[in-house]
């Protein structure tokens, strides 16, 4: 086997099927946004040349740089629930009656798709029949909040079903880091005399340090690419209040149809989610990682 | 290692070009086979046709385009009719992707104004001016058929015709002593005795900004009559124009009054209308593609059915509309592909699909077509023969503002809408907004 693989001619014959299928399914169209980026184009008739213009545009429009700081709220707001994800799985991970079914059900919202979430919490903060509202009309509050109605409110309406989406995702992930760690090393500690809390916090975590990075990661770059249940719950609106960054490009390239404009802000969030993580990598980068 | 490296990065180029030059000979070699299936085929020649009634959403729409199909097959040896069907996003999507790659099908199915316009640009479609005057010449209601048209040419014949009266529950009328409004005036007292006694008036889903537009168009109308938003778009006359302002600060007026269904801004269309038909709301603003609801959909309650009525949305004092124009338009409508190869073929398909469809869809699916139609001789529930004869009565019919506008400054006015309902602007300043989107067009 290892003579074989000293061939050069087999790694590439191996690789060469995936590299092209990347290469023509995602880096070509990759570069063809960018250009679509540099056209004047409504999808349908004729591309014009107009250079930077899309992306001179993109600098100064305020509708794109309040989708992209409701992106970032998100990508902030996700980060910090990994915390609320990981204490979970540290509980989850220690010896507790029914932890298995209780993971289990912590994993049930992965398995919906976005669309049925999206519905379930329309119907959660539905502002006169949902469940929130007539629990408060029930407890006595007179004014009751409209949710997804209220400019001010409905973002972060909108992060409290995401970050339930993605609850069981992130546990999942956590679990099985957790669960790689020796035996051996926990029960030393405890004979120590180390408490469940150093447990966690002095063992437990630096071992998982590289799952936990990897997760900052795919949260924020998630969260600054997401789409679907903005687009389901509100379609961006009232007036904008919920649009991010991903649904305006949406927006742009297909209801008012300008493509060139689309393809220029979906290029230019593929940039900075590319320098993000080139950032929390730099950021979180250690000497040396820990070894069992 | 050098010359390994090269060797390897020569092979990818080989297997890349290989496998590109594969895809080329492909794709020229199917688009032959179309070619000659399609210009000398003597045989049997294939109109493409695209629609978006799929059986499931849309049973007997589905119904009657397959039985007019079947007829026209064997009325004509020789053509064969290959369909297509999408649901609707789907299908505005596809039709985009399809044109941009130059393969339309034969016939399929547009939407007026301003969503042809690119596609008419573009040198898509066909001119049908000379399938009106040949088959269907005063075939169609006043006013349709003209939304298709651009530049003095039609590029559409419409389908279907809606108008948006305002539905209500009469039971819960009747319960409060109300009668159905003939003024603005008296509209706004039935809100407010409708909300002193707790009762929801109006529903309406303005996440779905259109719906929301609608009541706005119409107290434009009413208040500056029907040329004042008309003019302000096709730029003779501005948006700033007082009655446009009157209007929005009427909007709000209502919505201080608490005349909205709770969180309208965010619910959809769809759920708008459950609270009406769960009997929450007194009031429903809405075209009349709904009127099957109120009729023939066994769905609903048979009791609810009953109580539902309709008044023409009405009259501001002292304002210049009057109470015989609607906001309203035709729907979908075909268009024949520029570049078919069956183009003949595919105009005399279409002009035959309109006038069988005239004559069924009323009846067997509800659906009002924009082609005229005898009352007398049809066994329909009466609310569609009152609306049918107020149609030929209406003395204006204007198209829906986000589908006059051009796509662009439509997503300005439906946020726009949503703002002003929402509170978070002055009328001047909503006016202003749009104004200055119409002048950044020209």
């Amino acid at each position: 086997m290892n003579k074989v693989m000293s061939n050069k001619w087999v790694i590439a014959l191996y690789v060469l099927p995936a590299l092209l299928v990347i290469s023509v399914l995602i880096y070509f169209p990759i570069i063809l946004t960018g250009y679509y980026g540099l056209m004047d184009w409504d999808g349908i008739g004729e591309m014009t040349f107009v250079g930077l213009e899309n992306y001179a545009n993109l600098l100064t429009d305020e509708k794109f740089w309040d989708s992209a700081l409701h992106s970032f709220l998100l990508a902030a707001f996700s980060t910090l629930s990994l915390v609320g994800y990981l204490i979970i799985s540290l509980i989850l991970a220690g010896k507790i009656k029914g932890s298995e079914l209780l993971r289990k059900i912590y994993l049930i919202p992965m398995l919906l798709s976005s669309v049925a979430i999206a519905q379930l919490w329309l119907k959660i903060y539905d502002p006169n029949n949902g469940i929130i509202n007539s629990f408060l009309t029930a407890v006595g509050v007179e004014n009751t909040p409209v949710w997804l109605a209220d400019s001010n409110l409905v973002l972060y309406s909108i992060f409290v079903a995401i970050i339930w989406q993605y609850a069981g995702f992130y546990i999942i992930i956590y679990s099985a880091a957790l669960k790689g760690i020796p035996e051996s090393l926990v029960e030393a500690a405890k004979i120590d005399g180390a408490n469940p809390i150093q447990i966690a916090y002095k063992i437990k975590l630096p071992l998982i340090s590289g799952v936990i990075k990897v997760t900052i990661i795919l949260a924020i770059v998630g969260s600054l690419k997401y789409f679907d249940l903005i687009y389901v719950m509100t379609g961006g609106g009232p007036n904008g209040a919920s649009e991010v960054i991903a649904s305006y490009m949406y927006k742009q390239a297909f209801s008012t149809n300008d493509f060139g404009y689309g393809s220029a802000v979906g290029f230019f969030l593929l940039v900075i989610c590319l320098v993000i993580t080139w950032l929390i990598r730099k950021l979180t980068a250690s000497e040396d990682e820990i070894q069992y | 290692m050098k010359k390994k490296a090269l060797s390897v990065s020569f092979l990818l180029i080989v297997v890349t070009s290989l496998m590109l030059a594969a895809c080329s000979s492909d794709t020229e070699s199917s688009s032959e086979s179309e070619n000659e299936s399609g210009s000398n085929g003597g045989d049997v020649k294939t109109i493409d046709f695209m629609h978006l009634w799929p059986e499931g959403s849309s049973k007997q729409h589905n119904e009657i385009v397959n039985s007019i199909i079947d007829e026209y097959e064997s009325n004509n040896e020789g053509v064969e009719v290959e369909v297509e069907i999408l649901g609707n996003e789907q299908y505005k999507e596809k039709l985009k992707v399809l044109s941009a790659s130059n393969e339309l099908p034969d016939v399929g199915m547009t939407w007026s104004a301003g969503f042809l316009e690119p596609y008419v640009e573009g040198n898509k479609f066909a001119t049908l001016d000379d399938v009106i005057e040949e088959n269907l010449s005063d075939a169609f209601v006043p006013g349709t058929a003209e939304a298709y048209a651009l530049d003095g040419n039609t590029y559409g014949l419409p389908l279907e015709l809606n108008i948006t009266p305002v539905y209500y529950n009469k039971a819960i009328f009747d319960e409060y002593g109300l009668e159905a409004p003939e003024s603005f005036e008296e509209l706004k007292e039935v809100v407010q005795t409708l909300v002193d006694n707790g009762v929801t008036p109006i529903t309406l889903g303005n996440k779905d900004s259109w719906t929301g537009s609608m009541w706005y168009m119409y107290l434009a109308d009413r208040i500056g009559g029907p040329e004042t938003l008309t003019n302000a778009i096709n730029r003779t006359g501005s948006f700033e124009d007082p009655a446009l302002v009157e209007a929005a600060a009427q909007i709000q007026e209502l919505v201080d009054m608490g005349a909205f269904v709770k969180g309208f801004n965010g619910l959809g269309n769809d759920e708008a209308k459950g609270y009406f038909i769960n009997e929450q709301a007194a009031m429903y603003l809405m075209a009349t593609w709904d009127l099957p609801e109120w009729t023939t959909n066994e769905d609903n309650p048979q009791e609810f059915r009953d109580s539902v009525g309709y008044f023409k949305f009405p009259t501001v004092e002292g304002g210049e509309g009057d109470i015989n124009s609607y906001v309203g338009g035709p729907g979908v409508g075909l268009f024949v592909a520029e570049e078919s190869d069956v183009k003949e073929e595919a105009k005399d398909f279409a002009a035959f699909f309109v006038e069988k469809w005239g004559e069924q869809s009323v009846t067997k699916a509800g659906v009002i077509p924009a082609t005229k139609v005898d009352t007398s001789e049809t066994d329909l529930p009466q609310m569609y023969i009152d609306i049918l004869n107020d149609l030929n009565d209406a003395s204006n019919l204007t198209l829906y503002a986000d589908v006059q506008i051009s796509p662009g400054v439509a997503e300005v006015h439906l946020n726009m809408i949503q703002a002003l309902f929402g509170g978070e602007v002055t009328p001047e300043e909503f006016a202003a907004e749009q104004e200055q989107a119409l002048a950044d067009e020209e």
